[in-house]
């Protein structure tokens, strides 16, 4: 079973760190992560929005070039890649006709897409390949006494058929945390919409949906969220800005990304470079945890 | 030869507009072993009948081909002209030439062609029929009623009056069903209770009833009017007739597990009584949460009981019992709430069931009939109620409209704003559907008199903050996203058949349909009645339906069994399988095939026999035969190479 490794653009870019520690803990569990090769952009969630087969095209350019590059599954970090990958793929396959006009439209490609390579969220990979029991052994600095809220967004769970895990009830990160030796903590806006998009053209829409997912967060006991999504990150974080100036009596909460909190539960080194990325600091909540 | 009649009908232009009818009566007049030949407007009318019967006597006609519609049209009507004119009325066949002729085609010639050949092979068929006659059986008059429910009751009660035996079986150690936990019942607001508990009286006291509870089918053999059923009876711990419901047994049960009959919301000892007006009045051990029966283990209740009637020596019963009828009554539970997690059932007290709401309100639930919210005993000063919880949404859970929820909502709220008068209920509902007699108008009672608020659209979820519940939803007619904090969620499941019907389909083979419930015979004509013969369908275990509703069904299950138990025989189509003796070695491969059990190989002769009441017709035992042997009487191997001949030869 050949693993391939697809980045997507912000995990090159605002989410480096997400990038960096899933490679370094992927190592550390001994199924070390292969970029592909070529990539391109994924397609981002805007080409499911219609049926236009034109925008299926460069989710399915990846997925042609990792099938020839030998993969059988092809693992994704960000939640958005994951998703639009898979839709792409279902999309596409399941109808003879969207499948011959596809490949007929990219006759130079060296060969046809038949749709071989699986696309997979790591999350799965860490659960049903490495499994949390193996993880939970290999836990050296366990979170102790740290509350997080799992932020699953959409992207993981909806459309119901791709589902990593029950689509409205998830408890996959949770059960993640619990393994680090933290406390999953279930909170009611944990699969509510960030606003997604609207971050660029209604800021005020995101704005008061991070308040009221951050608030839900912390009534529910949170001290920190996790989440696998680069836009939810972007919006529950750098949002935390304005949300501050609008609402004058929030109290911010950092927000990582779950790879993160493995790196240091599996006992490697935190990296300075990774605050950087963050808006929220989140170096003062893991030293008062005795994690740095 | 035979002389054969044939007669083509137009069908006024359903059959006329596509098939020349005019040339098919002079093309096929000279066909050998035509008799007689016309064709006419109506041969299912009067006149058209007289026709047939008039061409019978005048050309002493020995059989008839009647090309017309399906035969499950009309058949019998023309069975029945050839039996007044003399003939045997299986010397008649249909020619279908407007289902599979007239109707699926448009082109004239290609149409009128196609019925040709299918008159001949119809009149080919006929050349080679016997004479045959419907085979009978006695009927044992006796009903079996499967359920306790009002259904069951009703039907019960129905053919009781009527003067025939009937037996009840009910799982559950008292008879009532769901009807007997409901508060009132709507439109009228009338208890429930007080209307039920006399027919549960009468069906105790009726000299023509016996009554099985804690009791399951185990199964049922035979055929329409012969049943042998057998009942497995759970063992009778406490003697009814020795109890004296002194209650003393159940103050000294250490045990306590949830209450089925409270739905949950409060506890009853493992001997106890399901509720004061149980029928039969007498105590139950519940064996599975008995400490023991062994006396070492705890023993007290038998130690107390002065009345000697507890007896842990009392073992499992099978009752056998002869019956010619059986009424399927075997009701509904709620679609599981487990299925929907985002409405936090079982995470939060305070989100309940409809069927709990009801305890709540009955004046003998856990609350004497005061409102009060599970988790810390207020008053819950805003209730919303969440109509089609797992009903009408396929994608997720239940396709269908489990049709009462909207009225029994509507009940709840006004019960609700009748006890707590300051109090305000909200209904999220996604249509109301209140079609039923003084249902529209209990509705708009409600809307404009009594403050109910309706919120139409879904709710998404449901999460706790503070003592607060917080229901999250859509107000579909705003196109805005509410959220409203509520001291009790009440959810109106969807109903789904129960599990007892689901465990009892399997062992009666009856038929269902894709949801689980009762498939009847005809969707609209033999609602009541199941496909397979002798068996009669009754209240929700065919479909969601109403008190109102269900007690018409059950009287009308119970008038079709009665038809039956009033025959001193019963008649089944001859159309059956028969077996050459000479040709059958006894290879008994067609015994495994037949799906009825009509076939048998008798031990001694070494060859296989067939039990015409049982057998159906449907022909795999035919088909599986190597030899030739087993034979369709009128559809013999003989016959249908004639007729295949016929088509294969395209003239």
């Amino acid at each position: 079973m050949k693993l391939g490794y697809f980045p997507g653009c912000t995990l090159k870019t605002n989410a480096k760190h997400f990038e960096d520690s899933a490679m370094q803990v992927m190592e550390l569990l001994g199924q070390p992560l292969e970029e592909m090769e070529n990539w391109i952009c994924c397609g981002t969630v805007f080409s499911m929005t219609t049926d236009d087969l034109m925008l299926q095209l460069a989710s399915i350019r990846n997925l042609l070039r990792a099938e020839n590059q030998g993969y059988d599954e092809l693992v994704t970090l960000c939640s958005m890649c994951y998703n639009t990958l898979k839709r792409a793929k279902e999309f596409i396959l399941n109808d003879e006709e969207n499948l011959r006009k596809v490949n007929d439209f990219m006759y130079r490609e060296e060969a046809k897409f038949k749709g071989t390579t699986d696309v997979v969220h790591l999350l799965s990979i860490l659960k049903d390949r490495i499994t949390f029991d193996e993880i939970k052994n290999k836990v050296t600095k366990p979170l102790t006494d740290l509350k997080i809220g799992a932020y699953y967004g959409c992207l993981l769970v909806r459309p119901k058929e791709l589902a990593i895990d029950d689509f409205e009830d998830p408890t996959i990160m949770e059960e993640l945390v619990d393994t680090l030796g933290g406390e999953g903590v279930v909170f009611p806006y944990r699969l509510e919409c960030c606003g997604a998009y609207q971050t660029v053209t209604e800021k005020d829409v995101t704005v008061k949906r991070t308040y009221e997912i951050i608030n839900s967060a912390r009534n529910a006991g949170c001290e920190a969220l996790i989440t696998s999504c680069p836009l939810c990150a972007f919006n529950l974080d750098q949002r935390q800005k304005e949300t501050s100036e609008e609402f004058l009596e929030f109290s911010t909460m950092p927000v990582f990304y779950f790879t993160e909190l493995m790196a240091i539960a599996l006992g490697l080194k935190w990296n300075k470079d990774w605050k950087k990325l963050h808006y929220i600091n989140p170096v003062p909540l893991l030293k008062e945890k005795g994690l740095i | 030869m035979k002389k054969i009649g044939v007669f083509i009908c137009h069908c006024g232009i359903n059959i006329k507009d596509t098939v020349d009818v005019e040339r098919l009566t002079i093309e096929l007049e000279n066909y050998p072993g035509v008799a007689y030949i016309e064709n006419y407007m109506f041969m299912c009318s009067d006149p058209g009948q007289n026709h047939i019967q008039d061409a019978i006597r005048e050309n002493k006609l020995d059989g008839v081909v009647v090309a017309a519609c399906s035969p499950t049209l009309h058949e019998s009507t023309f069975q029945a002209v050839l039996k007044e004119s003399g003939l045997n009325e299986y010397q008649m066949e249909i020619a279908n030439i407007r289902e599979q002729c007239s109707w699926v085609h448009t082109d004239i010639e290609q149409a009128t062609h196609k019925a040709k050949l299918i008159i001949k092979t119809a009149i080919e068929k006929l050349k080679l029929n016997e004479s045959l006659y419907p085979v009978s059986a006695p009927v044992t008059k006796k009903a079996l009623v499967i359920g306790g429910g009002i259904s069951g009751i009703q039907a019960a009660l129905d053919i009781a009056d009527a003067g025939f035996e009937v037996i009840m079986v009910e799982k559950k150690p008292s008879i009532g069903g769901h009807m007997i936990q409901l508060s009132e019942t709507f439109p009228t607001l009338d208890c429930s209770q007080c209307i039920l508990t006399p027919k549960m009286v009468a069906i105790n006291k009726h000299k023509n009833i016996k009554l099985y509870v804690n009791s399951e089918v185990e199964s049922i053999d035979g055929y329409i009017g012969n049943f042998n059923v057998k009942i497995k009876q759970k063992a009778l711990y406490v003697d009814p007739h020795k109890c004296n419901l002194c209650d003393d047994c159940t103050e000294v049960c250490p045990v306590l597990v949830p209450n089925e009959q409270e739905e949950g919301l409060s506890w009853r000892k493992a001997i106890y009584i399901p509720f004061p007006q149980a029928i039969p009045a007498t105590y139950t051990l519940d064996l599975e949460n008995c400490l023991g029966l062994e006396p070492i283990a705890c023993g007290k209740c038998r130690e107390k009981c002065t009345a000697e009637a507890i007896n842990y020596d009392a073992a499992d019963m099978i009752i056998e019992e002869e019956v010619g009828a059986v009424i399927i009554a075997t009701g509904f539970d709620l679609y599981p709430v487990e299925n929907i997690p985002e409405y936090g059932y079982g995470k939060y007290p305070d989100v309940i069931t409809s069927l709990q709401f009801e305890r709540i309100l009955s004046a003998t639930g856990p609350t004497g009939g005061e409102i009060y919210r599970p988790s810390d005993g207020k008053v819950p000063k805003e209730i919303v109620f969440v109509q089609c919880s797992g009903s009408r949404d396929p994608e997720h859970h239940l396709s269908y409209c489990s049709k009462i929820c909207c009225m029994y909502t509507l009940k709840h709220a006004k019960l609700y704003k009748h006890k707590v008068h300051n109090g305000q209920p909200y209904i999220f509902y996604i249509d109301i559907r209140a079609g039923g007699k003084l249902y529209e108008e209990f509705v708009q009672q409600a809307v404009s008199e009594e403050g109910i608020l309706y919120i139409r659209g879904k709710v998404a979820k449901i999460y706790k903050e503070g003592d607060k519940m917080i229901v999250v939803g859509m107000d579909t007619l705003s196109g805005k996203k509410i959220e409203i904090k509520a001291d009790l969620v009440v959810l109106a499941m969807g109903i789904v058949p129960s599990e007892g019907s689901h465990d009892l389909v399997k062992t009666l083979k009856i038929n269902t349909d894709d949801k689980g419930f009762l498939s009847e015979a005809h969707p609209k004509l033999r609602p009541v009645e199941s496909l397979q013969a002798g068996f009669y369908l009754a209240g929700t275990s065919q479909g969601p339906r109403d008190i109102p509703d269900s007690v018409s069904q059950a009287s009308g299950a119970a008038a079709k069994a009665l038809i039956l138990l009033s025959s001193d025989k019963i008649y089944h189509s001859p159309i059956i399988a028969s077996v050459d003796e000479d040709l059958c070695s006894g290879c008994a491969i067609c015994v495994g095939t037949c799906p009825y059990g009509a076939r048998e190989l008798n031990e001694v002769s070494k060859v296989v026999e067939v039990n015409e009441i049982l057998c159906e017709g449907c022909g795999a035992c035919i088909s599986a035969c190597p030899s030739g042997a087993a034979q369709q009487k009128n559809l013999t191997d003989d016959q249908i190479d004639n007729m295949i001949q016929i088509i294969a030869s395209g003239k």
